[in-house]
């Protein structure tokens, strides 16, 4: 006679993840089709919140690329794109401080670009102070930012060049009415909005944006090595009542909220992102249902054998468990590369592995809760069913 | 005024092994257990049991005042037309449903008060089942069907070849139920139901979907295992020709045991 060895361990049970995975397998149609729909979702909700990021990414990507540790901005300002000039006394303000290492101006402004190939299109404007490298553009594929110091040079992104009808170096357009050419190419500096950033020098820009030569949206800066950031900060906001001043990354954690929750567009990417975790899981529920049902009798006989309600739940919960791991490896893949793909488009789509990781666990849960119904259909069953078959 | 099964007179006396396969049955009916003949203690054991569905005019007594017994190494068949109660009886000796009045002991231990998981544990430790129907799980090999009861029991795995060598299976473990026959499904479920080597082996109807030659064959089986291992088994069935091949034959009929 065989001894015993004691009680299967809770999730050590290797009958029970048999039994789930060849339930599933038995019927390959059915499992494709639960697949399918799990790979479904995970990519809706992937790809939905990686638009979230990259719309993130770029709403403040201007921002964390500057060198600038504060912003002075117009009382009022919400985010970076909009903000109305101030005159040249603040930045005289700003650098007579203690504590207050660099300022410069800089200056974002909406304005019309001519295409050359005909047509108008709205653009954002960037001027900074080529000398101080605080700021300006980055990642240069073509051209040299020296090329800036040339008369009326402006900098795009090639993400934008179909947009902007500039098909090389060298071409020539107009903004407001200005010439402007094209002396550099960037890669991958996208906009949160519709209007593609162009950069030119402060002075140049100014000029382009019709501004008086005293007129600029914002002083940036650096604090003196070992001063207070907060303490020099809040003398600026003292010694500038008509302005704000933020640091850095608070200035971009309110560009942030503004383009993300107070306009609603955040809002309607996060909703997207979780009609993709409901549409998944009632596929998943739905399926998992329907195995459960054609194995009732199975359960039944589990049941009538004596089998722990343990073993039946680890059998269901094995199903989901299955499904939502095969399901999530193709689904993340597939995100993933189309997240690759989008580096060439105007919208961004950024999948960092802390979210392939945690898309997993969200899948998972998914797939889990989606088998509550099952559990409980299973958990009905009276085992005497199978004798009066 | 209890309906008791009578004792049956042997119709075998040996399995394959040759061995006795049991005492003389007491009479449930004259004195308990304890008094039994040789001091052999019922593996199950039912007294005044009835089972009753619905209320007042329309109650259905569907088991009326058993009692009955089987013993270690018996095989017990337990016949009667359709409707008569064989299965629920099955069902309530099985412990699967709760008798209306009366009490049910397995190898001594009063069910009527345990809970529902206590009884469960009670049929995963101390009872195999075996159904009309095979009830195998289609995703899994014979092997693995074998395997799933151990592991449910607390066995090691490897037990599972052995049985399904037992009962003449040896060279069909990684077969699925689809690729076996009506016979060799059934024996697949023999050896699941012997996982363990419980007490108790309750069998319903486990021939009725197979031929004559094969249900017969399985049926001989079953009392070889019972007499060889020492278990209690009770089988439901129709099949008159399974009484021949019984320790003893129980018929009922409206519920009740004939004398």
């Amino acid at each position: 006679m065989p001894e015993r060895r004691g009680q299967t361990p809770l999730w050590g049970s290797r009958m029970a993840w048999l039994l789930a995975w060849r339930n599933l397998a038995h019927d390959r149609s059915r499992f494709a089709v639960t697949l399918v729909g799990i790979i479904f979702a995970v990519v809706l909700i992937a790809m939905q919140l990686g638009l979230f990021l990259g719309f993130t990414d770029s709403a403040t990507v201007i921002i964390r690329h500057t060198q600038a540790d504060f912003w002075v901005v117009t009382r009022g300002t919400l985010n970076f794109e909009i903000a109305l000039p101030m005159s040249e006394r603040e930045l005289h303000i700003v650098r007579s401080l203690p504590g207050v290492d660099r300022a410069e101006r800089f200056l974002v402004q909406f304005v019309p670009w001519k295409k050359p190939t005909g047509g108008d299109e709205s653009i954002i404007l960037i001027g900074f102070d080529l000398n101080s490298g605080l700021a300006g553009p980055w990642n240069l594929r073509e051209g040299r930012l020296e090329d800036l110091r040339l008369p009326d040079a402006v900098i795009i992104d090639q993400v934008y060049q179909d947009k902007l009808g500039v098909d090389r170096l060298g071409t020539e357009t107009e903004i407001r009415g200005l010439r402007a050419r094209v002396v550099g190419i960037t890669q991958g500096i996208r906009s949160f909005t519709t209007s593609p950033w162009v950069f030119t020098p402060f002075r140049n820009a100014q000029r382009l944006a019709g501004l008086e030569p005293e007129e600029a949206n914002y002083v940036i800066g650096t604090f003196s090595p070992g001063a207070d950031q907060r303490q020099v900060r809040d003398a600026l906001a003292q010694a500038l009542p008509r302005s704000d001043v933020y640091l850095s990354e608070d200035f971009a954690a309110r560009t942030r909220d503004y383009w993300m929750f107070t306009t609603g567009a955040g809002a309607a990417v996060l909703v997207s992102a979780l009609l993709g975790l409901l549409v998944g899981a009632v596929i998943v529920a739905q399926v998992l249902y329907a195995t459960t049902v054609d194995h009732l009798t199975e359960f039944g006989t589990l049941s009538a054998m004596g089998a722990p309600r343990h073993f039946i739940y680890r059998v269901i919960l094995g199903q989901a468990a299955i499904s939502a791991t095969l399901g999530h490896l193709p689904g993340i893949g597939i995100s993933l590369l189309l997240a690759h793909l989008s580096q060439y488009s105007a919208a961004m789509v950024i999948i960092p592995w802390e979210l392939a990781i945690g898309l997993y666990g969200v899948t998972l849960g998914m797939c889990l809760l989606a088998s509550v119904v099952s559990i409980r259909k299973a958990m009905r069953i009276d085992p005497a069913m199978v004798f009066q078959k | 005024m209890s309906h008791s099964a009578a004792p049956y007179p042997r119709t075998k006396t040996a399995g394959a092994t040759g061995a006795p396969c049991m005492p003389d049955v007491p009479d449930p009916l004259h004195g308990s257990v304890a008094d039994a003949p040789d001091g052999i203690s019922p593996a199950l054991e039912a007294r005044g049991i009835s089972l009753i569905y619905g209320s007042g005019p329309t109650a259905v007594h569907a088991v009326n005042d058993v009692d009955i017994a089987v013993h270690p190494g018996e095989m017990l068949a337990l016949m009667g037309p359709s409707g008569s109660g064989k299965t629920t009886l099955l069902m309530v000796l099985g412990c699967l449903l709760r008798a209306s009045a009366g009490s049910v002991r397995v190898e001594g231990r009063d069910t009527s008060g345990l809970p529902k998981a206590e009884l469960s544990r009670l049929r995963l430790t101390r009872m195999g089942f075996i159904f009309q129907s095979y009830n195998l799980f289609p995703a899994l090999t014979a092997l693995e069907n074998v395997q799933l009861a151990l592991e449910l029991k607390g066995y090691d795995l490897k037990e599972g070849q052995k049985l399904l060598q037992r009962v003449g299976l040896g060279g069909r473990l990684g077969n699925y139920p689809r690729q076996l026959s009506g016979g060799e499904k059934q024996r697949v479920a023999i050896a699941r139901a012997l996982a363990g080597y419980p007490a108790i082996l309750l069998a319903d109807e486990p021939t009725a979907a197979l031929d004559s030659s094969n249900g017969r064959a399985v049926v001989r089986l079953l009392a070889d295992l019972s007499h060889d291992l020492g278990r209690a088994t009770i089988i439901v069935t129709h099949d008159p020709r399974i009484g021949d091949l019984s320790d003893r034959v129980v018929h009922m009929e409206d519920g009740r045991i004939l004398a």
